[in-house]
């Protein structure tokens, strides 16, 4: 893992202090709350509708055992004992005061974590496949090159007054875990014929109101390069993205009004002016920071058998557990989704149990994942029964991933002033209506968004649910069909919308046709991308229910 | 004219008006030019011999394209006078500096201390620009 040395150190620590003042020229009246906005957004500051929320950057979504517990102590010191893992691999706090806001960035500053950049129109924190590290179908770890983006972009003189927010994703598989087309940019490291490694370039992708995938503008940027076409492809951005209309200021309408080649060419102009200017730190930096990234002590020789005789363990080792590039490892995938809970919470406990069992049984990490849940990336097989009994204990232990109880949604009405409808108390309605079915019905990703900012991914849902407004009353839309990695698609709308319980009756009905249809083998999506549409849309407007 | 507050050069200001990006192309003897969010700058680059100030408006702090249009300037080489004028704000003013702006009108004018402060806040930097100042890989790994 990422190691700060004093220099790192040092930019967090002033970071603190020059928020620390800012806070205090708010606090004594010399900063406007207008002009302090952007600057405690670009501290993952936010005001909500009952308090300030504060984003906690987590870089490509790696932590350390010391930097979980610190998450699970700031929960209890500041907040109400919970956080909330996000879609982004951050984690949030949602009763934060103002006058503390300074204190937790110095906890934080303590275990080498900030806020910066965790909000406003500036590079966001860049996020990474989960796996990383430790999946077998990987080209290298994608972290050093995600950490590089991350010095890159701290602090970017010219990108911080960007049109609108900018989110950054770097996965090396083919298997996209990060829905890395969803992103401003998308960069998937990959090799060529040569053995040389290189950058392929997604550009224009997101989610939001205008749903877009992300086109390839260069399949093969050099490795020593990669910062440089990273920097002409946001200048671009910050000199000619919208910014009249804040709805139509994100890069991906950019890159649709230009047309993919028209911003390429320009892209590539930049980009040849841009390396007479030695920006690209050298390929040294790139090594030093990959040897932090280093395998971990893996033993060799490891018992590979694991004794599936206890029926409820082999069910989650069925559900949340995959193979390791190691063998002898494992990686767990702890679940946030209880039956009936809020998707992505964990309390103070919880937080600092997963803490301890990093510690003792992953090599000291953790991983937050962009569907809200943990990963304790290199588990020893031999390991898995006692971890599962702790997490289970803890109530940890859901066997549910991917499964329609591993809910993505959104802080919806709860939390968000944008929203127009509550995500959470349909996110558990839906997960406890499918409480022990969830095997049976097998892989589908469901996720819910309060509004059309998307935060929680509609769009890209198996099932996506989707609140609007009318005439002021909660409402939701049904989607069918999105999907995210490698076979990304965006759901279509099913018809009319539903109240809070139709809703969850017509999830049930749309998951009735599928059982009824599905071949062998088959998910919901495949038979969905099979049958289409109508036999869906037919059984849930039906006027007599299933 | 809204007074220059802050200046980092040690020439005489220029003293002509600065003249729009338009009439600039037109008028062949004006010596400063005034950038507004929606120019151009690189159409200024082959005039740049005779340029001694540009002004780069920020009619709101939120709209960054005026640093990519100083930097362009002082990438393609522009060594005269580079004035930030308009919403220009504390918090700002590293940045602005970063991207080679060497003098600040702000509209309304600024705590000189708080201003101090924040230009001294960080020690170090982690991208290089047009400033001069290495970055901290240059430092980590002796190429500075
Ligand atoms: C509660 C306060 C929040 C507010 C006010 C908020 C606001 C927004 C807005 C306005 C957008 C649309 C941006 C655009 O399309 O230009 C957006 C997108 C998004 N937000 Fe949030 N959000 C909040 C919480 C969250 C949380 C908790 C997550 C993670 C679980 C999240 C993740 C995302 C993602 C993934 C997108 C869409 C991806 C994209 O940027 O295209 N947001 N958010
Ligand atoms: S999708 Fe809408 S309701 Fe949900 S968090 Fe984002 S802005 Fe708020």
């Amino acid at each position: 893992m990422y190691k700060y040395d004093s220099y790192d150190q040092a930019m967090v620590d002033a970071r603190v202090a020059e928020f620390r003042d800012q806070v205090r020229r708010r606090l004594d009246g010399s900063l406007a709350e207008e002009q302090f906005r952007p600057l405690r957004l670009m501290n993952g500051l936010y005001l909500q509708l009952h308090a300030y929320m504060l984003r906690v950057a987590v870089p490509y979504g790696t932590l350390n055992s010391a930097q979980m517990t610190m998450l699970g102590d700031i929960a209890d010191k500041y907040d109400r004992g919970y956080g909330h893992f996000t879609t982004r691999q951050n984690i949030q706090y949602n009763w934060i005061k103002l006058e503390e806001a300074p204190d937790i960035l110095a906890d934080l500053a303590k275990v080498e974590m900030h806020a910066i950049q965790t909000s406003g129109n500036c590079i966001r924190n860049t996020t990474s496949d989960q796996y990383a590290g430790a999946i077998a179908d990987e080209v290298v770890d994608p972290r050093p090159y995600a950490e590089l983006i991350r010095q890159w972009s701290t602090f970017h003189p010219e990108f911080s007054f960007l049109p609108r927010k900018f989110k950054m994703a770097v996965i090396a598989s083919d298997t996209d875990r990060a829905a890395m087309r969803l992103h401003d940019i998308g960069i998937q490291i990959v090799r060529n014929d040569a053995g040389e490694l290189g950058a392929a370039f997604y550009v224009g992708g997101g989610m939001g109101r205008t749903p877009m995938i992300a086109p390839c503008i260069n399949a093969f940027v050099p490795i020593d390069q990669m910062i440089t076409y990273s920097e002409a492809c946001l200048r671009v951005y910050n000199r000619h993205g919208r910014r009249d209309n804040k709805y139509k200021a994100r890069i991906k309408i950019l890159v649709h009004e230009l047309g993919k080649d028209e911003y390429t060419r320009q892209v590539e102009a930049e980009f040849a002016h841009l390396l007479t200017q030695n920006i690209e730190p050298p390929l040294a930096e790139l090594e030093r920071i990959k040897a932090q990234f280093a395998d971990p002590p893996f033993e060799i020789a490891l018992d590979e058998t694991v004794d599936r005789s206890d029926p409820d363990f082999a069910v989650w080792l069925d559900n949340n557990v995959q193979v390791h590039k190691a063998p002898g490892y494992a990686i767990v995938t702890i679940s946030l989704k209880p039956v009936g809970g809020i998707p992505g919470d964990a309390s103070a406990d919880q937080i600092r149990l997963m803490a301890r069992l990093a510690k003792r049984y992953s090599f000291d990490e953790l991983r937050v994942t962009h569907a809200q849940n943990i990963v304790l990336p290199h588990v020893r097989k031999a390991d898995l029964h006692a971890v599962w009994q702790q997490l289970d204990e803890a109530g940890l232990g859901t066997p549910n991933l991917d499964k329609i109880g591993d809910i993505i949604a959104c802080p919806g009405l709860d939390y968000c002033s944008l929203a127009n409808a509550r995500s959470i108390p349909v996110a558990q309605k839906i997960s406890e209506r499918f409480a022990g079915r969830e095997q049976e019905i097998g892989e589908l990703k469901l996720k819910i968004s309060g509004c059309i900012n998307a935060c929680g991914h509609h769009h890209a849902g198996h099932i996506g649910i989707l609140g609007v407004d009318r005439k002021g009353v909660e409402n939701y839309q049904l989607l069918l069909g999105g999907s995210e990695g490698a076979d990304t698609s965006l759901g279509t709308i099913t018809g009319p919308g539903f109240n809070e319980e139709g809703i969850v009756d017509a999830v049930e009905k749309a998951t009735s046709v599928y059982l009824a249809n599905r071949q062998d083998g088959e998910r919901f999506l495949d038979t969905y991308r099979r049958i289409g549409m109508a036999p869906f849309k037919d059984a849930i407007y039906a006027k007599d229910a299933v | 004219m809204v007074e220059t507050q802050l200046r980092f050069r040690d020439d005489e200001p220029a003293g002509d008006p600065a003249v729009t990006v338009d009439s600039f192309g037109e008028q062949t003897n004006a010596s400063a030019v005034r950038i507004e969010p929606g120019d151009d700058a690189r159409v200024l680059l082959p005039h740049l011999d005779r340029i001694r100030l540009v002004e780069v408006n920020f009619p709101v702090f939120g709209d960054g394209r005026g640093y990519s249009a100083a930097r362009i300037l002082r990438e393609a080489g522009y060594a005269g006078e580079l004035r930030a004028v308009g919403d220009v704000l504390i918090d700002q003013l590293a940045f602005l500096r970063r991207c080679g702006f060497d003098s600040f009108a702000p509209e309304h004018p600024l705590n000189a201390a708080d201003a101090e402060a924040a230009l001294a806040r960080y020690p170090e930097v982690y991208s290089p620009t047009v400033d001069g100042r290495p970055a901290i890989w240059a430092k980590r790994h002796g190429l500075a």
